[in-house]
């Protein structure tokens, strides 16, 4: 407990915890929507979207702000997560689609007579749950095992996980990868029996966000505090030094991008129901390099910034979309900016400097 | 990484155990013989022979181009000579082994330019660098025995860092930088330690104790220095290597080596 964090760490935790599972739910759920008080869907819906961005972050960090890999392919990671679930999600629709068929609608358009053989099995949460991890997972570590061995570093690892996540985006675009072309897989009706729209299922996939969030943070903490962390620092300061010191480094950075590939699953298994749609431009390049920003603007190499970093993005990315739909991506250039010429080790990273030159 | 004990079984299956580790019984740490390597027709090495004894402290000096960075390539791994024999105690034939597995049998080297984990703490650098179990599993659940701290806080001593254990390695002076890599060197628990130009950039005061911290290692494990410093080396040599053009010039007592005149006319006259 105390090699995780300090008595404030964990007071500032519990806050965040009971806003999460009693503010949130009691304003939703018990608040009537007469009331002013009450919190409408869109902000369910909203902070538990963020939430699954949160966790996202805090894989990126593990990779690129504690081991200095700067991954450009997460944004895959996440939307192979999301599509295993949404397999689930599509077998769960029953018969319910537009055309009334055992298949999904998108099927029956393209006329296909029964599912493809990478269904097999997916109207079973349990075995969607175990794509969700495997999947992105086993490609991390075929993809790491590679490129780590080959000794591929700096801005040509990050350039081949950009062409990766791409690559594949310019696949599932094909209708005939049987994961539904460019429209993807939405109009999801029930998840575990439960139907998904009423605000009880939508709490309940807010909760889920939640537990996994913490888990997720306490995890990383657990792990950039082990030795373990700490060779993950080294190799980020002196790779070389490292391997002197009788390490095997690929095995580290396989170990670390595994991790970190199964974290980002899981948070695209918990967006998909949440968000009601998954479609190939999860994959788009601009969307691994925002998932990098997010770390840059909270502050690579602590955890608590890269929660921040994609709560303050993400916030103001859907004010501004609402408000000035066509300045948003001026906004969010104008902020990687401004961090990167003022606040170069970003917010946390400034917070923690104020403090030590306080404390001097 | 090479497995010793599965080597040891095989040759022992032939009904010849291979003695493990290092095997300095004829109290010689390092024996070179007649090494040669050329780059591009440039002679770096040329038939040079160096015996280094168990416990010895060994200066190498000689003008640029002499080939000391070389001689250290070769003992590392880093460079294949191409003629000649390397060997680490009787048995260990550096010139057939890797980089990370001649690092496994006990030779650490300090590299001009000193690289430490600037953003760990001193005590962690130390705690990295210590022999133990380095996969990846025991890593992520290993903790911190007593015994193993102590040796830390031992390590910290010799290197006179225990006012900085818990400072971030990037913050300490050039010289301190230079101690705590031989402190990881140390950690290691070399046999032989080969250190090139320790003293490089370090003040007087540093340099001074720099000496006398070699002096105190000296016995406990091998020491191979070149240095440049011509101050420093008359401080602590006993014995010293004059390399001029790929092999050995002179050898011996650097009263001797500094009166001889062939070392005089290409090295110490100019």
């Amino acid at each position: 407990m105390s090699r995780l964090y300090g008595t404030k760490g964990w007071v500032l935790l519990g806050i965040f915890a009971s806003i999460l599972f009693i503010v949130f739910p009691v304003l939703s759920l018990q608040v009537s929507d007469q009331n002013s008080f009450h919190l409408s869907q869109y902000w369910v819906t909203l902070v538990g979207k963020i939430m699954c961005y949160a966790i996202v972050a805090i894989a990126m960090d593990l990779i690129w702000g504690y081991t200095g890999i700067l991954s450009l392919g997460h944004g895959l990671f996440f939307a192979l997560g999301g599509y295993s679930m949404g397999m689930y999600l599509m077998r769960q629709i029953g018969r319910e689609g537009q055309y009334q068929s055992d298949l999904p609608d998108f099927m029956v358009f393209l006329d296909w007579k029964e599912y493809p053989w990478h269904w097999w099995n997916t109207e079973h949460f349990w075995y969607a749950a175990l794509l969700v991890v495997l999947v992105p997972g086993l490609l991390a570590l075929v993809f790491g095992f590679f490129a780590f061995r080959s000794r591929v570093r700096g801005v040509y690892f990050s350039i081949i996980t950009q062409a990766l996540t791409f690559a594949a985006m310019l696949a599932f675009f094909r209708n005939a990868m049987g994961f539904g072309g460019n429209n993807g897989f939405t109009d999801f009706k029930r998840v575990l029996g439960l139907p998904i729209t009423t605000p009880e299922t939508r709490m309940i996939l807010f909760a889920a966000t939640g537990i996994v969030l913490i888990g997720t943070l306490l995890l990383a903490r657990w792990i950039v505090t082990s030795k373990f962390g700490r060779v993950l620092t080294a190799i980020r300061d002196a790779e070389t030094r490292v391997a002197f010191c009788g390490y095997n480094t690929v095995h580290y950075k396989i170990a670390i991008f595994t991790l970190s590939a199964v974290i980002c699953g899981v948070a695209g298994a918990l967006y998909v129901p949440q968000v009601g749609i998954i479609n190939p431009s999860e994959m788009s390049p601009a969307n691994s390099i925002e998932i990098a920003i997010w770390v840059a603007v909270g502050g690579r190499g602590t955890l608590a910034g890269a929660i921040l970093g994609a709560g303050v993005v993400n916030g103001a990315k859907s004010f501004f979309t609402q408000a000035f739909p066509e300045y948003w991506l001026y906004a969010l250039g104008l902020i990687f900016i401004l961090v990167t010429l003022f606040l170069p080790r970003g917010m946390v990273g400034a917070l923690q400097r104020q403090r030590r030159e306080a404390a001097r | 990484m090479s497995a010793p004990e599965i080597v040891a079984n095989e040759e022992g299956a032939l009904g010849r155990l291979a003695p493990e580790g290092l095997d300095a019984t004829h109290g010689v740490v390092l024996y070179l013989e007649d090494i040669s390597v050329s780059f591009d027709g440039f002679r770096a090495l040329n038939k040079l022979s160096l015996q280094i004894d168990v416990g010895e402290l060994r200066c190498v000096i000689g003008p640029n181009g002499a080939g000391k960075t070389t001689m250290m390539d070769v003992i590392t791994g880093k460079t294949r000579p191409d003629e000649g024999s390397a060997f680490f105690g009787q048995t260990i034939d550096l010139t057939r082994l890797t980089e990370a597995e001649i690092a496994h049998e006990g030779i650490g080297r300090k590299f001009q330019k000193p690289t430490i984990f600037e953003q760990l703490s001193v005590f962690e650098n130390l705690e990295l660098a210590m022999k133990a179990d380095k996969r990846v599993r025991r890593t992520l659940f290993s903790v911190l025995k007593s015994e193993q701290k102590d040796l830390i806080s031992q390590t910290l001593k010799t290197i006179r860092l225990q006012e900085s254990a818990e400072r971030l390695a990037g913050l300490l002076s050039h010289g301190q930088k230079q101690w705590l890599e031989i402190g990881m060197l140390l950690m290691q628990e070399p046999k032989l330690l080969l250190l090139d130009e320790p003293v490089a950039g370090m003040s007087d005061e540093e340099t001074e104790r720099t000496g006398e911290l070699f002096l105190a290692l000296a016995g406990k494990h091998s020491l191979v220095v070149v240095e440049h410093d011509m101050a420093f080396i008359e401080k602590i040599a006993r014995k010293v290597t004059v390399l001029h053009e790929g092999s050995v010039l002179a050898e011996g007592p650097m009263q001797q080596v500094q009166n001889d005149p062939k070392v005089i006319e290409v090295y110490l006259g100019r």
